[in-house]
């Protein structure tokens, strides 16, 4: 790890300003410090200042106008078990449940696990000299490398890693908005425009300027929200990344799908809206066929590498379970 | 290198060496700064604080130390330590409670689980200088103030739940954190809750009927 300066501020408006000074060189807030620190010992990341904005972010889940806010410093198993997100959000309380560990639960943010990085083993290892997202313009060892874990959607030669979390997922199904603070003032934008795809520059990752930070997320008040599933496909029974994951919402009609929200995880560079599936699925009879028509029609034009071909099939299937699955939940009203 | 509030010249070799009364208690049994600096600086460090008390000093250079206080065990721990020096180190290299292990430093293991405010978390990805003022136990503060062990110790015994060690100190911490979060209902919830923690010995089996006889003792 690099040494660094360490700053604890009282307040937002603070945490700001430290970030916004540009004299120390890179200042990167920190909170339960999961990936940051993770990434720092293995001088991926070195950041010259970490600014611990624990006290400067809301830890609360509250009930708006607006629905239910909950803010970014909020721990992952805080609002896993909260009673209002089971109840009314059930994707985002799975999709945080069957994340990481109850230790890292315990730890890891909400703001920060929505920004976490690839687990991409090239990225991780500092001395392999090819990686756009860590040195620009350098190339991408995975394209033609061991490349198992990665993404088949939204890649590129530029870059195939995938993004690795959960609960962005679970948050796009459900409409979720963000609230960014930053030095131009507060800004609400859709949850699913934060993450930006990687062709363009993968060591940008998303559309958060330096000194802006995550205030809080609002979960909208909307019935069919109850009627979700997050289903987690991996090697492991418990603590391991996803090969294959699907966030489902479901609005029905009987029988009917009046709207479909599906989200992926563990095949694409950045959480990954299935449109063209959610498309297909309006106005239809949700069964057994048009599920895995559905899944299908989700990984229509994924690029699979050497070892990630596997995910196009897996992917498919685990979206038609999850939907089927979400089908069949019996909604107490 | 400049030293942000005592005026005291830290001896890093005084706690490295070994200790000098073998029969000292767990606690100290290696010879740790805090013991040479509290006698002596203590003055000068309340004075310091004293006058330091609007705010926290800043670093100037990123190579300055911290002056960080940590409850551990019940026990206020003063200790001037590099910023990127993570818990775990802390209570290993700089106050002497070496019964948490570093597995993997990566977060990926659990050997390092110790409770903060009584929820477990990773030592290894917490930085020392997060944690002022929380409430930190160890595995040597399970025991009760007799020295007598847990029923959650007392139960890895009895059930032979560790063959090396290495990872018992997380494993026990860990099951500690499950029985009181209320997940140790059946086998399987054992073992998904109890996911974190890594065994290269496989004590595993041994590890969830331990658990599962410690929960009785433990009244939950």
């Amino acid at each position: 790890m690099q040494p660094f300066l360490f700053s604890r501020v009282k307040n937002a408006e603070e945490a700001i300003d430290v970030l916004a000074v540009r004299t120390v060189g890179e200042s990167r807030p920190i909170a339960g410090g999961t990936t940051l620190l993770d990434l720092m010992k293995l001088n991926v990341m070195n950041p010259q200042r970490l600014v611990d904005v624990n006290r400067a972010l809301s830890s609360k889940i509250e009930k708006t106008a607006g629905g239910l806010r909950l803010g970014a410093a909020v721990r992952m198993a805080e609002a896993a078990s909260h009673e209002f997100v089971a109840r009314d959000y059930p994707v985002v309380a799975q999709a945080l449940l069957l994340a990481a560990s109850a230790q890292i639960r315990n730890m890891a943010s909400l703001g920060g696990n929505v920004l976490q990085r690839t687990r991409c083993g090239y990225f991780r290892d500092a001395t392999v000299p090819n990686c756009n997202k860590r040195i620009p313009g350098s190339g991408c060892a995975a394209w033609d490398g061991v490349n198992r874990m990665h993404a088949v959607l939204g890649a590129s030669e530029s870059c195939i890693a995938t993004y690795p979390g959960d609960f962005a997922q679970a948050l796009m199904v459900v409409d979720a908005k963000l609230e960014i603070v930053g030095r131009r003032g507060p800004r609400t934008i859709a949850f699913s425009q934060l993450h930006v795809r990687p062709a363009a520059d993968p060591a940008v990752e998303t559309v958060l300027k330096p000194d802006e930070l995550i205030a809080a997320f609002v979960l909208p008040k909307a019935e069919w929200t109850r009627r979700s599933v997050y289903l987690k496909i991996r090697d492991r029974d418990s603590y391991a990344y996803a090969l294959a994951s699907a966030a489902v919402a479901l609005d029905l009609d009987g029988n009917k799908v009046r709207d479909a929200r599906i989200a992926l995880g563990g095949v694409a560079t950045v959480p990954w809206r299935a449109r063209d599936a959610e498309n297909y699925l309006k106005g239809k009879e949700l069964n057994e066929a048009t599920a895995e028509s559905a899944g299908l029609q989700a990984f229509d034009g994924a690029q699979p590498r050497e070892h990630n071909a596997y995910k196009v099939k897996l992917g498919a299937q685990t979206v038609a379970r999850a939907l089927l699955q979400a089908q069949s939940l019996e909604i107490n009203t | 290198m400049l030293r942000v509030t005592a005026a005291v010249e830290i001896d890093r070799n005084a706690y490295m060496s070994k200790p000098s009364n073998p029969t000292a208690s767990i606690v100290h049994r290696r010879e740790f700064l805090s013991a040479a600096a509290s006698s002596a600086a203590m003055p000068l460090l309340l004075d310091s604080t004293r006058s330091q008390a609007a705010s926290k000093p800043v670093m100037v250079s990123p190579r300055d130390l911290i002056d960080v206080t940590l409850t551990v065990n019940g026990k206020k721990e003063r200790i001037s330590v590099d910023a990127r020096v993570t818990l775990l180190d802390a209570l290993r290299e700089k106050i002497g409670l070496t019964g948490t292990k570093k597995g993997c430093d990566h977060g990926q293991c659990g050997a390092c689980t110790v409770h903060v405010n009584g929820k477990r978390v990773l030592s290894c990805l917490t930085l020392a200088g997060m944690v002022e003022g929380e409430a930190i136990t160890t595995i040597e503060g399970l025991s009760d103030i007799t020295g007598g062990l847990h029923p959650m110790q007392q139960a890895f015994i009895d059930n032979d739940a560790f063959q090396c060690g290495y990872c018992t100190p997380g494993q026990i911490m860990s099951a500690v954190a499950v029985v009181s979060e209320g997940k140790a209902e059946t086998e399987a919830s054992v073992r998904e809750a109890m996911s974190g923690n890594i065994c290269r010995c496989a004590a595993y089996p041994n590890i969830v009927t331990a658990i599962m006889q410690a929960k009785m003792k433990m009244g939950a």
